[in-house]
């Protein structure tokens, strides 16, 4: 089930005198656009475009910030509606999940096809909103059949028609295959299903690593993930766009040490530790620079993701002017057994430790603001 | 270009050669030898644009001549050959080939011009010295397991190699950490070495650099700048570019009053140590070290697959102290003792370790604890 134009749907439900209105959700003068609802898209205006496009392509559209409280909201009262089908939910997102429905025909006396009919329509009764439904025998091609014909869709690839159903259709349908990997594809003369369908399945494994196998299957329509109800986190990052290209070290500097202490309190509130470190930027001209380093042990200390991800941020800052910075850590461990290596040539991060602990309690106790580092002022 | 040379020979030059050549490089000259034949000499040349590497042999040469060939691909082929073959290289200009013939073998390798290849350019040394071969050798030898692989600290991505003040006067000193222990190895400082820069000579070159040590009897030409180290025997020169950064002030970090001092024999110590981190499957193991009276108790507790424990008998007089450690750096640092019994000198669980062999000062190594 994938909600359409989810942020979008909110607010019109919301503002009803945004209804026929281009409504636009994502970030002030610069940043991206998160939703674009319908009317906006007719415009041409994407999700994940910068928002300086959106506003030439849709001059009169309204431009909304994000109200992720709302959505949260919107989005569990959904989940309740699809727990109570089954107990195998993978939600995906806020607006998107994978329902796994084998089994439940006998305990609702109707096939899985009239549930998800009746689950649309009561969201679209009891919550204003609207979905599309994908069905199928598989992960992948359930999201691909709920991409088919959004908004209010609803598709069905059976076990009996997905040879037919893929044959001729692009490669980039392949849930997780972008640009860089079709263009791969390609490079091996890899356009359409069909293509793919003639390669030996230890030909794609030579040539494409552990895609390979995954391509093979997919080719034959078949996909062996579970629908897992917890999958669990593998990284936490956080990332902003700037609100002008800037090279201003000082400047990303401050960025730097406040993303990495919400990456921080995020892991310190799941209980999570990362050996990686990642820093995320993006020049002016949108091309992406990505720098990761494995630490010795795990860290969930706004401390050291800081120093780390300015160690890395040394080494390309002449790259710059940057549009967007970001920190994340990720190869995730529980926090216990964290932050035990200490560093001989930085003999100050014990005591740096503490301060970080003892102002964690003060904020836990005063709030978020009670305390904070002078550095974040920048 | 044509000469020849015995196998051995042959597979000795081109075996270095190859290992200094850039397996992922995208120049493609880069990944060639260039084999030089001049009077009764061939001289095979190989370069990562960072480290050169030039082993001059005995050969045949009947006619004179330059060329450049896959370091790799010539490497594989003399391995293969059999032991004792003579090995006739021809180069064939006009084709852009060299043959390799020996015995009833015969392979055509494609060659790029010679002019092509970049020779690393010449520069002063500021000191020029000769050592010994063993020395050299147990100074890089003893101090590179600690050598730092973290790119964002470059400057630690080498060994340290510098003049020092040592207890008894000057001496010839080998540095390396990657902030969870330090190795610091002191030999004899050599005649005219006084005035030599300080310099971090990078991993490779060390990797390099120990196979023109295997010779007891060698003394190597050193050579030292600001930004370049060569090292050199009668056959081989090796010259690299040294890491463009600055080594950390490392003797803030070795402990000076430690008092704590065990002393354990070295190898059971660390079949100990081996042992008990066996049930923790974890990237980092923690080994827990707990001391009394003449007594060691190791542990590793790892909740999710099990835990051990094992006893050892050692000298230790003080109080009750339970410290733990890296159960890798703690084996590392164990394995570089060969001759007598390990000495421990702890402070307390939060502080550095260090450890020594015997009373032998000119090799000490630190260890940063961890919190078990």
């Amino acid at each position: 089930m994938d909600c359409d134009a989810f942020y979008a749907s909110v607010e019109k439900r919301d503002n009803p005198d945004l209804r026929d209105k281009p409504v636009i959700i994502g970030g002030g003068d610069r940043g991206v656009v998160s939703t674009a609802c319908y009317i906006a898209r007719i415009r041409g205006v994407r999700s994940a475009m910068p928002a300086f496009q959106a506003r030439k392509l849709c001059p009169d559209g309204v431009f909304l910030p994000p109200r992720m409280e709302a959505y949260a909201t919107v989005s569990r009262q959904v989940r309740t509606m699809m727990d109570e089908l089954t107990p195998k939910v993978e939600p995906l997102s806020l607006d998107e999940a994978f329902m796994d429905l084998a089994g439940t025909e006998r305990l609702h006396g109707v096939p899985p096809a009239v549930m998800l009919a009746r689950l649309v329509k009561r969201m679209k009764d009891e919550l204003g909103i609207t979905g599309s439904i994908g069905l199928s025998h598989n992960k992948y091609l359930a999201k691909v059949a709920s991409d088919l014909d959004k908004p209010r869709g609803y598709s069905i690839i059976g076990k009996g028609e997905t040879a037919d159903f893929l044959a001729g259709k692009p490669v980039r349908l392949i849930w997780g295959i972008g640009p860089a990997g079709q263009q791969s594809l390609e490079k091996a003369g890899v356009r359409t299903f069909d293509d793919l369908l003639r390669w030996e399945k230890e030909d794609l494994v030579a040539r494409f690593g552990s895609m390979g196998e995954r391509l093979y299957h997919l080719a034959r329509g078949e996909d062996y993930r579970r629908v897992s109800a917890n999958d669990p986190v593998k990284s936490i990052s956080k990332e902003t766009t700037l609100s002008k290209d800037s090279s201003n070290i000082d400047l990303l500097d401050g960025h730097l040490w406040r993303l990495s202490e919400q990456v921080a309190d995020r892991a310190k509130a799941k209980n999570y530790a990362g050996r990686v470190v990642t820093l995320k930027l993006k020049r002016a001209n949108f091309s992406a620079l990505t720098r990761r380093v494995t630490l010795p042990g795990a860290t969930q200390l706004s401390d050291r993701i800081y120093r780390t991800s300015r160690a890395l941020f040394d080494q390309v800052v002449d790259e710059g002017p940057f549009r967007l910075i970001g920190v994340g850590i990720s190869d995730l461990v529980s926090a216990e057994g964290a932050d035990q290596f200490a560093d001989l040539l930085d003999p100050d991060a014990g005591q740096r430790e503490k301060v970080e602990r003892a102002s964690d309690a003060i904020r836990a106790r005063f709030g978020k603001d009670a305390i904070r580092k002078g550095r974040s002022l920048n | 270009m044509k000469l020849s040379i015995e196998r051995a020979a042959l597979l000795k030059a081109v075996s270095q050669a190859q290992s200094v050549v850039e397996r992922r490089n995208t120049i493609p000259i880069l990944a060639n030898v260039l084999i030089e034949a001049e009077g009764d000499i061939a001289s095979f040349r190989a370069t990562d644009l960072d480290i050169e590497v030039v082993d001059k042999t005995v050969a045949q040469v009947e006619r004179a001549g330059a060329t450049t060939v896959s370091a790799v691909t010539l490497h594989e082929i003399v391995r293969k050959l059999p032991d004792g073959a003579l090995v006739t290289l021809t180069e064939d200009p006009a084709a852009g080939r060299i043959t390799v013939e020996a015995g009833r073998s015969n392979f055509s390798l494609a060659t790029l011009p010679r002019e092509d290849f970049p020779v690393m350019a010449t520069s002063e040394y500021s000191a020029n010295f000769s050592a010994k071969a063993p020395d050299l050798r147990r100074l890089f030898d003893k101090a590179k397991f600690a050598i730092s692989t973290e790119e964002t600290r470059y400057y630690l991505n080498g060994v340290y190699m510098h003049i020092a003040d040592g207890e008894e006067g000057k001496v010839l000193r080998c540095v390396a950490t990657d902030g969870h222990r330090l190795a610091r190895i002191d030999a004899e400082m050599p005649a005219d070495a006084l005035e030599m820069p300080g310099v971090i000579v990078p991993r490779k070159t060390v990797g390099e650099l120990r196979k023109l040590l295997d010779d007891d009897d060698m003394q190597i030409a050193v050579s030292v700048s600001e930004t370049k180290v060569r090292f050199a025997t009668p056959d081989i020169t090796l010259t690299s570019k040294v890491i463009d950064g600055t080594f950390p002030d490392y003797t803030r970090v070795i402990p000076q009053g430690n008092t704590r001092k065990m002393e354990v024999d070295a190898s059971d110590f660390a079949k100990a140590v081996d042992r008990v981190a066996t049930v923790s499957s974890e990237r980092s193991r923690a080994v827990k070290l707990a001391l009394d009276e003449d007594r060691l108790v190791l542990s590793v507790n790892a909740p999710d697959s099990g835990a051990a424990e094992e006893e050892l008998a050692v000298a230790y007089g003080d109080e009750r102290l339970e410290i733990g450690f890296n159960a890798k750096y703690l084996l590392e640092i164990a394995n570089q003792v060969d001759r007598e019994n390990a000495v421990f000198l702890f402070n307390s669980a939060g502080d550095p370790t260090l450890m020594r062999e015997g009373n032998d000062t000119s090799a000490i190594y630190v260890v940063m604890p961890m919190r078990v």
